[in-house]
């Protein structure tokens, strides 16, 4: 990370420590729910993203991670039981539905993450035993750390902004990593990847395992955040929520999920004075992001150099061109 | 005598009626550059995939260095030191030159977990760097693969074939598509990597120049069999060849 990366990531930790004290309570649940979805989105982001798989199926992940905490609490158990629990039950899930990912790709694959997707959710809602079905199960607590309540939102919100980082900073670790060049070269030619020695069936599982490890984990928060839970977050139409925050924020870019959640959890808020013109004006805007930036938010800086440097190539030709003009 | 690198027996592939490979042997030995020629659809790529454990032969047995690789998985014959390129383009565009030439040994250091906590460049820096200078292409290493030229393209998806340092490479026209004047270049590079490294090369190519100024010994194959197989000068003084392939 260069020098000037580090200030703007010490500008942005301090604003968002800052940015509490100037917001209700709705606005402070407003941000940490955007905490809990970028965790969720970067998972994502690494197998859609870096590892190019196509999943339809995050939110049954992110609803595994938070009943799981949920009826782990219920049981009387400690959150941070339920915790681990949550992000390993969702890696070895998410490691058993990349098998499908080793015999078909593209959209063939989406539609059968999506079809785990609606499997899941009918467990969740018709389960009543395990999950209380469309009841929910709600009263579920905050946890304490090292015998401090977490049960205020401001406590909550910080909580969850650390566990935001730490996740984050591991993942960028492991992406630094041979495993995250792997992983790219897995998304642009898997071909090639495996003449070169790349095991993209071990990759293909891992980015699968590990984004579903981080919904797990993210879910786990969300379950503590709301509450009260439900099936109703969990559905395929949540799944493609998290799909566009990769795709809105830059797939394969690691600040990526931070714009897109922004994009899916905050835009809709601001959209509210549209009422009932909010849904087409939100789809209008997306639409026209796909038009003009198809990879992404975060593609902007890359476009503008790509541009830079072809008007100096450009510029540099013609120059070349005029002395060879001058010198004949 | 050495025992060859690679050695090929009766090896055979058809599809439906049509048999594309129909019995062919050879052997490649150390330090050879082995040229195979012969006209579209003469069984060449499909006899180079069945190698490489791209398509699964119908019969007949491939063996590395005596080892039975016949129908390994491409994975498998990579980590047993089989290097190759292919005949379009296969570079990671978006990652930088010196990234794909990281990534191209990366997974030849270590075990897979112990990757996880490996520097970014799995300690395979400089002899990337190497490689960007016997390439001359350290003015563009920084840059995405993807942006860079054709000829550009094709030196770095050469050099990637070799940053394991295999005991075979098989190169699959590697002059496709490239200007003329780079051709000379690619031959004098795959001929110094083999005087430097020593590895055993098989080159599929068209271009007759290109593969008689390299080529140790050459196969000539047509319609799914071995016409001849010789040194470049013995290829071109066989009558049979030239009726049949070559012309006067």
């Amino acid at each position: 990370m260069n020098k000037r990366n580090v200030v703007l990531a010490f500008l942005a930790l301090a604003a968002l420590l800052v940015a509490p004290h100037f917001l209700k309570s709705y606005g402070l649940y407003l941000l940490t729910y955007w905490l809990v979805f970028i965790l969720a989105t970067m998972g994502l982001n690494l197998t859609v993203g870096y590892a190019g798989q196509k999943s339809l199926g995050h939110a049954a992940f992110f609803g595994i991670g938070a009943y799981t905490v949920a009826i782990m609490m219920k049981a009387g158990l400690s959150f941070w039981l339920g915790l681990p629990a949550a992000a390993l039950l969702c890696f070895l899930v998410g490691l058993a539905l990349g098998f499908p990912a080793l015999r078909v790709q593209t959209i063939y694959l989406a539609f059968a993450t999506l079809g785990f997707n609606t499997a899941a959710w009918l467990v969740m809602r018709n389960e009543e035993w395990l999950t209380g079905g469309t009841f929910g199960i709600n009263n579920i607590a905050r946890p304490s750390l090292f015998g401090m309540s977490l049960d205020g939102s401001l406590a909550y919100y910080h909580f969850t902004l650390g566990m935001t980082i730490i996740f984050a900073a591991l993942l960028w670790g492991l992406l630094r990593s041979p495993w995250g060049k792997a992983f790219t070269a897995l998304r642009d030619n898997p071909i090639r990847a495996e003449s070169l020695g790349v095991d993209i069936r071990g990759y293909t599982l891992l980015s699968f395992a590990i984004g579903a490890a981080y919904a797990g984990i993210a879910g786990a928060l969300f379950a503590s955040l709301v509450q009260f839970i439900e099936p109703a977050p969990f559905t395929v139409g949540s799944s493609i929520m998290m799909y566009l925050m990769v795709v809105v924020g830059g797939p394969g870019y690691f600040l990526g999920p931070v714009l897109g959640a922004a994009v899916g959890v905050v835009l809709p808020e601001w959209l509210r004075f549209a009422q009932a013109w909010y849904l087409f004006v939100f789809g209008t805007a997306v639409v026209l992001l796909m038009i003009w930036l198809p990879d992404g938010l975060l593609s902007i800086p890359d476009r503008l150099r790509v541009r830079r440097e072809a008007r100096e190539a450009s510029a540099a030709r013609s120059a070349a061109a005029a002395r060879h003009g001058g010198n004949a | 005598m050495s025992a060859p690198v690679l050695e090929v027996r009766d090896l055979r592939k058809a599809y439906g009626a049509i048999q594309a490979v129909g019995g062919v042997s050879f052997q490649v030995m150390p330090g050879e550059i082995f040229g195979v020629i012969g006209p579209n659809g003469s069984g060449k790529t499909t006899m180079f995939n069945s190698v490489l454990g791209q398509i699964e032969p119908d019969a007949g047995e491939i063996r590395l260095n005596g080892a039975d690789i016949t129908g390994l998985s491409p994975l498998e014959l990579n980590r047993r030191g089989v290097g190759r390129t292919f005949q379009t383009l296969q570079v990671f565009g978006k990652m930088s030159v010196r990234d794909n030439l990281i990534v191209a040994a990366q997974e030849h250091k270590g075990s897979m977990f112990s990757r996880m906590f490996a520097p970014g460049d799995s300690g395979l820096g400089p002899k990337a760097d190497e490689l960007i200078d016997l390439f001359r292409i350290r003015h563009v290493a920084d840059k995405p693969a993807g942006s860079l030229s054709y000829g550009q393209q094709k030196l770095v998806d050469i050099a990637m074939a070799f940053m394991s340092e295999p005991a075979l490479v098989l190169l699959d026209e590697p002059c496709a598509g490239v200007n003329p004047s780079l051709v000379g270049g690619i031959s004098t590079l795959l001929k110094e990597l083999n005087a430097r490294r020593g590895g055993s090369f098989v080159v599929i190519e068209h271009n007759m120049d290109f593969v008689m100024d390299l080529c140790h010994r050459i196969m000539v194959m047509v319609e799914g069999t071995v016409m001849a197989i010789g040194t470049p000068a013995e290829i071109r003084a066989n009558k049979a060849v030239l009726d049949a392939y070559l012309g006067n």
